[in-house]
């Protein structure tokens, strides 16, 4: 019987991930959306940026950010009593970190194609920022947020380098999906490496293919 | 009382252009912004309710402050009782008719209004609509009840009109008159309508380039002073032709065709187009180009 755990592992992930992004995401978007900020291009290159960069470049910083030996990860682990580096922990703080553009650019879209006029419009009859945002912004870019939390989703389901470089491979703790794979293969055990990458081939086709026709029959954001 | 100063630098297409604006409106008066397109008229609009920031302004509505850069005092738009109605109607698209009303009511608000609302502008057949169903002036008629909803002190609309063709105009101003005088609010409206203006306002001052113009009731302030006669009209001339030594000039006001007759010499001084005030002297109706 084949070890489904690395399955359960990886959907676990994806959803904490998810979760946690959009709760952070909210915040950030409106931010950047509305706020007057200076050096706004230079934070929003900082959030694209995990776009762009090879995943075991990201890794890599995470995992000497991570470690005990240093500043983040010492405090973390002091702290908050948590090891990051080769845990479950570490594997949801750096997905974070690697799906951040997929969540905030999906929900920044959403708000910037919103007329001005509904937020003042609600700002004019004497309702505060977080009922304009929680009443009004959010249920108007409903498209928008499927889009954010389904690429999360998925992104987090397919993320490989980070994951290998954050969390190595330990069993029930963060040898997920994709490393399975990978595992499998290196071992020459192409029948069960076939096997996890076909669920995922499948389950990931399937999310998005479900969020096109969701949001095509909406007519309202596109996923690109 | 309502008490407006405000000076801030526009960015126009010509470029930089101070807007330097000082008015007074009386509790329950209405009152009309005219100007071109670029005068100023919204961003004025849209200061006095908070959403824009002025360099310098000072707002004072009865005895509330609300603006006062001098302290350095402003306070936030959320904080003020205004009605705003937005050129696009800003409508919640997620909300239902009756649910956009509702919305707008305070917490401890007198939630009887909305039903009132609802059967002052004739909503009752589409309240469990979305906003995405609706005609513009049905659109324009909950934007306007919205705006209401929370009985502000002051009801600011930004050329609520303008996207309407002029059968809906004449009912949807209408509308706006009866809740005006029903509801006893003070009302300023931007407008580059005259009918419009000479329909609703008791008070208008014309803006350009940043400036108040002229300031006065709309009949003092839209003519040529010579004017004076039994009733009066504006609107614009839609054809001139000649027909053997006079002409006939068409003029469009509200939603009637006035035919008058001129001389080659007051058609100098008119073309298609132009708004006129059409004045008639106990038999015969004169017209004048306004300014």
């Amino acid at each position: 019987m084949i070890d489904l755990s690395p399955l359960w592992l990886s959907l676990k992930l994806a959803f904490i991930v998810t979760v946690i992004l959009f709760a952070l995401s909210v915040p950030l978007a409106w931010w950047l959306a509305y706020g007057k900020i200076k050096f706004k291009a230079l934070i929003e290159a900082a959030v694209t940026l995990p776009l762009v960069l090879p995943p075991s470049v990201l890794g890599f910083y995470l995992l000497l950010a991570f470690s005990p030996q240093n500043a983040f990860g010492k405090f973390v682990e002091t702290v908050f009593h948590v090891r990051l580096v080769f845990t479950f922990a570490g594997l949801v703080i750096a997905s974070l970190i690697y799906s951040l553009p997929f969540m905030v650019n999906a929900l920044l879209t959403g708000l910037r194609n919103l007329p001005p006029s509904l937020k003042e419009a609600s700002f004019t009859i004497g309702k505060s920022r977080f009922t304009t945002l929680t009443k009004i912004l959010l249920p108007n870019i409903r498209g928008s947020i499927l889009t954010g939390m389904v690429l999360t989703f998925a992104h987090t389901l397919g993320e490989f380098g980070v994951v290998l470089m954050v969390g190595g491979s330990i069993p029930h703790q963060t040898r997920v999906v994709s490393i399975a794979v990978y595992d499998e293969v290196e071992s020459m055990n192409y029948h069960t490496a076939n096997i996890y990458a076909g669920i995922l081939l499948v389950l990931t086709f399937s999310i998005l293919a479900v969020v096109y026709l969701v949001n095509n029959n909406k007519q309202s954001t596109k996923l690109f | 009382m309502i008490e407006v100063r405000a000076y801030k630098t526009l960015n126009t297409q010509e470029g930089k252009m101070p807007l330097d604006i000082s008015f007074r409106v009386e509790q329950g008066q209405f009152m009309a912004i005219y100007g071109k397109s670029g005068a100023g008229k919204t961003t004025l609009l849209r200061i006095v309710a908070g959403l824009t920031p002025a360099e310098s302004c000072f707002v004072k509505i009865g005895d509330d402050l609300w603006d006062d850069s001098g302290n350095k005092f402003h306070l936030p738009v959320q904080k003020r009782s205004i009605g705003f109605v937005f050129q696009d109607y800003a409508l919640f698209p997620n909300l239902t008719v009756i649910e956009n009303l509702e919305f707008a009511v305070p917490k401890n608000g007198d939630r009887k209004i909305v039903s009132e609302l609802i059967d002052f502008m004739e909503l009752g057949q589409l309240q469990q609509n979305k906003p995405g169903s609706l005609s513009g002036g049905q659109q324009q008629r909950v934007a306007l009840a919205r705006a209401i909803a929370r009985k502000p002190k002051i009801l600011l609309l930004d050329e609520p009109l303008a996207a309407l063709d002029d059968d809906m105009r004449f009912k949807l101003q209408e509308y706006i008159v009866k809740a005006h005088q029903f509801y006893h609010l003070t009302t300023v409206l931007v407008s580059h309508n005259l009918p419009e203006i000479f329909r609703l306002a008791d008070t208008a001052l014309i803006l350009e380039d940043g400036k108040i113009n002229r300031h006065g009731k709309p009949a003092d302030i839209f003519r040529e002073p010579t004017a004076s006669g039994r009733f009066n009209v504006t609107g614009e001339i839609i054809d001139i032709t000649q027909n053997d030594i006079v002409y006939i000039v068409s003029v469009q006001s509200m939603n009637t065709i006035i035919k008058l007759i001129a001389t080659k010499n007051e058609i100098n001084a008119m073309q298609v187009g132009q708004k006129v005030l059409v004045v008639s002297k106990v038999f015969n109706p004169t017209i004048h180009v306004l300014k």
